[in-house]
């Protein structure tokens, strides 16, 4: 056994000085919460090359035409050299916001390309508005699950996190007007509600559009921000698209986060945050203190790609092989995963979020997977206070059909010996197989049993 | 003199040992040696082989550093190593093994049953629990039997928790152990060639619910060293420890966990560690540094001692 990294602080002795020990005194208090952990451990292992990932939130990026990249550089060496390698204004270049309103002009938002905020990829955004709102201590409304992501963010700037669960429909407004009352009750008003309305990250599920009119209402009556992340929403692979949340306030109460990291490459940087004037004030002077501007260079790829035309072209080649990857996921724990488990069927985006029996511990059951060659994300990295302990989330998008088939297959066997495991330790029966497996999971998924409360 | 750091390795506990051995790669250097760091891994002999090295300097965490695999190969290879002997390795990655070891030397160490997978799986052992549960009492602790950083460890409060907690150990092992749980202390002695540190004792900063993973996160433990002990517990703390590592008969370095009960004095072990963390803040580098052995000349004296062995 090994205990790492152990600074001690009060008990210190004159004399006894440690690498760790002599930064501590140093640190700022909100470095407090920024934790490792065995878990941050156990995902690192997950990066070996022989084991099948379905953690990461990648999209699959070998799918970008090599010609088209080699012509767009080659371009814009030729033309636009010195620009790409310069700075640029802190808001974005002007080309790329003029995309960034055709992007949302898909999803039916008509933007002013001089009300975008060009940011260093979406997570940027989230960084921005927790700089611009919160003083430690404010409460921030999530969902849980929420993304894992956001979780070290709200961190790092000591808020409070009030996490509502979901269900098959979203964000429980029932359980959010009963947070918003306790916490009136309290004295005290959230700065924002971050809400990944479709395609949630990880939940995988999407926000009725009911729910979505009634959480902007709740917005304007209480005088509250909501902050959209909708990184996904374009990636929908059945059904009818949702209006945004932005769309229907009209972007009064609703600070917007889009990015061109899935629909096309996460290693530009490039994300974009459209916010009411005087929040987007702020939040640009944040971005010139934490990077002066985003990529030039990778802007100009942006805006070189959108004028050649055939974005729209490559997100449908995108929606075409995700749509492929999701059915086969769907398959794969229809066919392998036991009766005790439930998962979401989304409808769009890249993850589905699958719970088992609460006996089963996932970041435990990953170390287990990690000895099958196989990983996924712990529920828990989705909520600040504990739970999601028998929750797991899987990514279609990143790898390809018969990884994801194999993936599950090993997941899989891996619960099934635990279920197993469970009912010869307690003399319970196994359950028996739904004769409508696969098909309605996504009625019966239970997102959050008990009730939400404060990190 | 040239030394293979032998780290890293496919165990969950990867991170921790590529963070000690980037430390002893470090002191090494700074003593003159050349050090030449070993991923281990499937060419692992081959590489040693080409390396040709004087001596093997092992911060390999988890099964292969620490079930006396990678000593035994390099007993094979006749390359001198830090650290104690394939059987003692065994014995100590084993928590099973150790217990039944020290309680047969009349050694004190916690009440345990321990069962195997197959042993629920065939021998109907489940039907066993209930009396093992009743034997120890609650609240006790759920152990896997071979893995290291309180990884799969659980308490166990009531009855109805048992099943989850021993779902969760098996996912570590193939063999687990209940363990009745003494409320106490939590000290480390680590000794180096047979002579015992300065305690280190761990003291939880989150008052309440017992989380083992506490004592592996940043910031939720804080550690002592020395601990803060009167002079009789202190020297009892060690005495045990260094009977521990005789029992087991353990070489060159190895922390003894153990717990202090405060009102009665008793010090029971809880398990001896072969391949101890080596990063600057480890316990073991605490510890002789509070004994006025820096990090480098610790780093020295166990060369020294594997050169000789």
């Amino acid at each position: 056994m090994t205990i790492d990294e152990t600074p001690s602080s009060a008990g210190s002795r004159p004399g006894t000085r440690h690498e760790l020990e002599r930064y501590a005194e140093l640190f700022a208090s909100r470095t407090q919460v920024m934790k490792s952990s065995a878990m941050r451990d156990l995902m690192a292992i997950t990066a070996r090359p022989e084991v099948i990932s379905l953690a990461g939130g990648l999209p699959d990026t070998s799918t970008f035409p090599r010609e088209t990249f080699d012509a767009l550089m080659g371009d814009i060496g030729r033309r636009e050299l010195a620009r790409a390698l310069q700075y640029g204004p802190t808001e974005g270049i002007g080309e790329v916001q003029a995309c960034i309103t055709e992007v949302m002009a898909a999803e039916g938002m008509r933007v002013a390309p001089e009300d975008v905020l060009v940011t260093t990829g979406g997570q940027q955004v989230i960084d921005l508005v927790c700089k611009t709102l919160i003083d430690p201590g404010d409460v921030i409304i999530a969902e849980a699950p929420t993304y894992p992501g956001a979780v070290p963010v709200f961190s790092s700037y000591q808020a409070e996190v009030v996490q509502i669960e979901l269900d098959a429909d979203g964000m429980r407004i029932d359980v959010l007007e009963a947070e918003l009352a306790r916490l009136d009750a309290e004295g005290r008003r959230p700065k924002f509600i971050y809400v990944i309305p479709s395609f949630q990250n990880p939940a995988g599920v999407t926000l009725a559009v009911d729910r979505r009119r009634r959480l902007v209402q709740i917005a304007r009556e209480r005088e509250l921000l909501i902050l959209e992340d909708n990184p996904y929403g374009l990636l929908r692979y059945e059904g009818r698209p949702h209006p945004t949340l932005w769309a229907l306030d009209d972007g009064e109460y609703v600070i917007y986060l889009g990015t061109f990291s899935k629909i096309l490459s996460p290693g530009l940087r490039v994300g974009w945050t459209v916010a009411p004037r005087p929040v987007l004030e702020k939040m640009n002077l944040g971005k010139q203190a934490a990077d002066l501007c985003s990529s030039t260079l990778t802007q100009v790829f942006v805006s070189s790609f959108f004028a050649a035309g055939g974005w729209q072209a490559y997100l449908a080649s995108l929606i075409t092989l995700y749509r492929g990857r999701r059915d086969v996921m769907m398959e794969a724990l229809a066919e392998h995963f036991p009766p005790e488990a439930t998962w979401t069927r989304p409808e769009g985006g890249l993850f589905v979020w699958a719970t088992l029996p609460d006996y089963i511990d996932t970041t435990d059951l990953l170390a287990r997977a990690l000895r099958e060659n196989v990983a996924f994300v712990p529920g828990r990295a989705a909520y600040l206070d504990g739970r999601g302990g028998s929750s797991l989330r899987l990514n279609f998008s990143g790898v390809d059909e018969t990884a994801i088939r194999e993936g599950v297959r090993r997941i899989g066997e891996v619960v099934r010996e635990q279920v197993s495991l469970y009912s010869t330790l307690t003399g319970a029966v196994p359950a028996p197989v739904p004769a409508d497996r696969g098909a309605a999971a996504a009625d019966v998924v239970d997102l959050g049993a008990r009730r939400a409360q404060s990190a | 003199m040239r030394v293979a750091v032998l780290k890293g390795g496919r165990s969950l506990e990867r991170q921790v040992s590529l963070r000690s051995g980037a430390q002893v790669e470090d002191a090494l250097a700074r003593l003159g040696h050349e050090a030449v760091p070993i991923d281990v891994g499937a060419s692992f002999v081959r590489r040693v082989r080409e390396v040709e090295p004087d001596v093997a300097f092992i911060v390999l965490h988890g099964t292969d550093g620490e079930d006396g695999s990678v000593q035994e190969l390099l007993d094979v290879m006749g390359i001198p190593y830090t650290g104690s002997r394939p059987a003692a390795c065994r014995r100590c990655w084993n928590k099973i093994d150790a217990k039944l070891e020290m309680r047969r030397a009349g050694l004190p160490t916690p009440d345990f049953a321990w069962f195997s997978r197959t042993a629920f799986a065939e021998l109907g052992a489940g039907d066993a629990l209930d009396a093992a549960a009743e034997r120890l009492g609650m609240p006790l602790v759920v152990k896997p039997a071979r893995q290291g950083s309180s990884l799969g460890v659980r308490f166990v409060a009531a009855p109805a928790e048992l099943p989850g907690a021993l779902v969760s150990a098996f996912a570590y092992d193939s063999s687990v152990l209940l363990e009745t749980f003494v409320a106490g202390r939590e000290l480390a002695v680590s000794i180096v060639d047979g002579e015992p540190l300065p305690v280190v004792e761990a003291i939880p900063l989150d008052a309440g619910a017992y989380d083992f993973e506490a004592r592996y996160e940043i910031g939720r433990t804080r550690f002592e060293c020395p601990a803060d002990l009167d002079l009789a517990d202190a020297a009892r703390a060690r005495d045990v420890a260094l009977k521990a590592w005789q029992t087991l008969d353990c070489e060159g370095l190895a922390r003894v966990d153990l717990l202090l009960d405060p009102a009665a004095g008793d010090v029971t072990v809880l398990e001896v560690n072969v391949v101890p963390g080596m990063t600057e803040t480890s316990l073991l580098p605490q510890a002789a540094d509070a004994a006025g052995i820096p990090f480098d000349a610790l780093v020295g004296r166990l060369l020294a001692s594997a050169a000789n062995s």
